[in-house]
């Protein structure tokens, strides 16, 4: 662009804003459409961002190098990741003890893949355990472990020892969080080492010898949710099983990968060799997934809903787009004598259709502005409801202002190459 | 050419500015209706003359402005106006001939609403591509001469009949056109501005030796001339020399 046409251009975009100010309320009344649409498109994109945004952190928490194998029902045809998640929900049937996992899959599994497997987390959860002193009860969540859960969350242990898989195997021992201890047994932590926790598990009383105390750390989105701190009591592994349904196998396990392993393509090859266990089995199978993979799933969703409002949001864009067209087909009218005008002091079709399509895409980008505060105050709005912070998204405002103009271009090209056209003489005469 | 096209001596010498020839122009070309307005007109114009084309309303003088103007084209005949032959000249150029060469004062002023009187006179050169600064200067300039210099931020709303006229002048006169070519440029004012308007016409003829083409029904304003054309029914009938300025 030349010197001389930046300056023409200017002008133009001066003469815009003037026209503008003239017709305050006609131009806002004409910008409603981009208004609104662009400020659903931006409110949405920032309630989406923040959403996903929030997920992604809180997930990126429970390690994104952990694959959870799981025994699940087997599917009658090729069905999408959605319905593979439904059945998984909805199962009708559980699993026998036979179509469990067992400890001699986990074996070969680890011998196959030493330099890939850096522990197996299983964990059981024996049911919710209530502690009562006097009339006061506390809740307290009994989950069987093996050692290399304790070791793959980093544990911190205070006092005593950890739980060995061999050597406490079935045997009635537990650890305890420090806060349990001290705000619930009202002994310092460490006086709890060796002393007997009595609980009750599903009504039927039990007791526990205390070998161990950890550091409890709190978990934010537990605590979030639950209110009152639940804290864990780690019991052995075949404890807990003994407990609950007294087999010896696991319906899922977590793999947790060691550091440097393509965690996406691991899950397949740990799919393939879970289910290779299945394949004479009727109707059970082993399947492999990751938070990566829930995490994806959950933003495709989100991502189906924005597309969804989007195409609201699109259609709303359309409506204003035609508006702004009709309003400058009104202004070309109004304005036959001054077009007329400038035709006799010589402007040219191309800088008449230029001035035309420059006003509308000053309306245009006056409502994407608008909108986008609009949308953005929205979008906080909403966000600050649901608990997350607001995240605005810079690329989607660029977008946004990128089609207002084009829809400026679009819907002020007809009106604008009308304007262009008129006679000068019939345009003079235009009363 | 042996038979002189115009009848006075002294000015035979000049330079001419408006050469038509059998100038012919036709509506609803090829239709039932079709209607012949201009019925072959010859005119010459020369260098600083002061012409008045007068008749009754249906004589064809609109037409003959537009034509004049480079608004329309004629379909018959020739005219070069300035040198440039206007029958040849596409869309793009004519407008380029109204920008540079002819300077437009109209009944109704025409000014751009919401622009000061300072933007409306520096249009035509804006389309001229004159660079800002130059525009600016000329601008003012051209306003100071027709005594605007004083409202020369207002907008046309906020001027009077008398000065919008000015103003209007001033922006003819922008890009120092070949001809001015004013279609009744008192028609909507009292008698006291129209002489302050008339007598700008004269200070631009005798002083600056600008050629003006009047568009007027009024034969007082004509009778002001140099030169006074009649037009009757698409013709033109009578030819002769005006009494000049207050003749």
């Amino acid at each position: 662009m030349t010197e001389r046409a930046a300056v023409n251009m200017l002008d133009n975009i001066l003469m815009a804003l003037q026209s503008l100010k003239a017709n305050k309320m006609r131009a806002l009344l004409t910008m409603l459409g981009i208004i609104i649409g662009i400020g659903s498109v931006i409110a949405i994109e920032t309630v989406g961002n923040s959403l996903s945004g929030s997920i992604t952190d809180s997930m990126s928490g429970f390690g994104a190098s952990d694959i959870t194998v799981s025994v699940t029902e087997k599917e009658d045809d090729d069905e999408n990741t959605s319905s593979d998640v439904r059945m998984r929900l909805f199962r009708p049937s559980s699993p026998d003890a036979s179509d469990l996992i067992t400890d001699d899959m986990l074996d070969d599994f680890r011998a196959a893949f030493s330099d890939k497997v850096r522990y197996i987390k299983i964990s059981e959860n024996a049911d919710s355990g209530t502690y009562q002193t006097g009339s006061d009860s506390t809740s307290l969540t009994v989950v069987g472990v093996n050692d290399e859960y304790i070791q793959a969350e980093e544990t911190v242990i205070l006092y005593g020892r950890s739980i060995s898989n061999s050597a406490d195997a079935d045997k009635k021992l537990c650890m305890i969080a420090d806060t349990f201890a001290e705000d619930y047994m009202a002994i310092s932590p460490v006086n709890a080492v060796g002393k007997e926790l009595s609980i009750k598990i599903n009504g039927t009383p039990h007791s526990f010898y205390i070998v161990g105390v950890y550091e409890y750390t709190e978990d934010e989105t537990l605590s979030a949710v639950a209110g009152e701190t639940v804290t864990d009591m780690y019991i052995p592994l075949s404890t807990a099983k003994t407990i609950s349904d007294g087999n010896d196998n696991y319906s899922s396990v977590t793999v947790v990968s060691a550091e440097g392993t393509d965690v996406t393509s691991f899950i397949d090859v740990a799919e393939e060799f879970f289910a290779s266990y299945y394949t004479l089995n009727d109707s059970w199978t082993a399947t492999a997934s990751s938070m990566e993979t829930l995490v994806s799933t959950l933003t495709e969703m989100l991502d189906t809903v924005s597309l969804a409002i989007s195409a609201i949001a699109a259609i709303s864009l359309l409506v204003g787009g035609i508006g702004v067209m009709n309003i400058m087909l009104v202004s070309v009218t109004e304005r036959t004598k001054e077009i007329g005008t400038r035709k006799a002091l010589g402007a040219p079709k191309n800088t008449i259709l230029m001035q035309f399509i420059i006003e509308a895409v000053v309306i245009c980008l006056v409502g994407g502005a608008l909108g986008i505060m609009l949308g953005t105050g929205l979008g906080a709005v909403a966000c600050s409801f649901m608990g997350y912070s607001a995240k605005a998204d810079v690329e989607s405002i660029i977008l946004v202002v990128g089609i207002s103009m084009a829809i400026g271009v679009f819907f002020g090209y007809y009106p604008a190459n009308k304007a262009s056209k008129l006679d000068p003489i019939e345009a003079l005469r235009y009363e | 050419m042996n038979k002189p096209d115009f009848p006075f001596d002294d000015f035979k010498l000049k330079k001419p500015i408006i050469q038509m020839k059998n100038i012919r122009k036709s509506y609803y070309i090829g239709k039932p209706n079709q209607l012949e307005i201009l019925h072959g007109i010859d005119l010459t114009v020369y260098e600083g003359e002061f012409v008045a084309i007068v008749g009754e309303s249906g004589s064809g003088k609109s037409t003959l402005m537009n034509i004049i103007g480079a608004l329309d084209r004629p379909t018959e005949g020739s005219y070069i106006l300035d040198g440039v032959d206007i029958q040849r000249a596409d869309d793009k150029s004519l407008s380029e001939i109204r920008n540079r060469k002819v300077g437009f004062v109209f009944q109704t002023f025409n000014l751009i609403g919401r622009q000061s009187a300072l933007k409306n006179v520096e249009l035509p050169m804006l389309y001229a591509k004159v660079p800002q600064k130059e525009r600016n200067a000329r601008a003012k300039q051209l306003l100071e001469m027709v005594n605007m210099s004083e409202r020369m931020n207002h907008q046309p709303n906020e001027l009077s009949g008398g000065q919008k006229q000015r103003v209007a002048i001033a922006r003819a006169m922008a890009n120092n056109p070949a001809i001015i070519l004013a279609d009744e440029p008192t028609g909507a004012l009292d008698s006291a501005t129209s002489r302050t308007v008339m007598d700008i016409f004269h200070t631009l003829n005798k002083e600056h030796g600008k050629t003006i083409v009047l568009i007027t029904h009024s034969p007082a304003l004509a009778a002001e001339c140099d030169r006074i054309i009649t037009l009757v029914d698409g013709e033109i009938t009578d030819d002769r020399k005006g009494g000049g300025k207050y003749a």
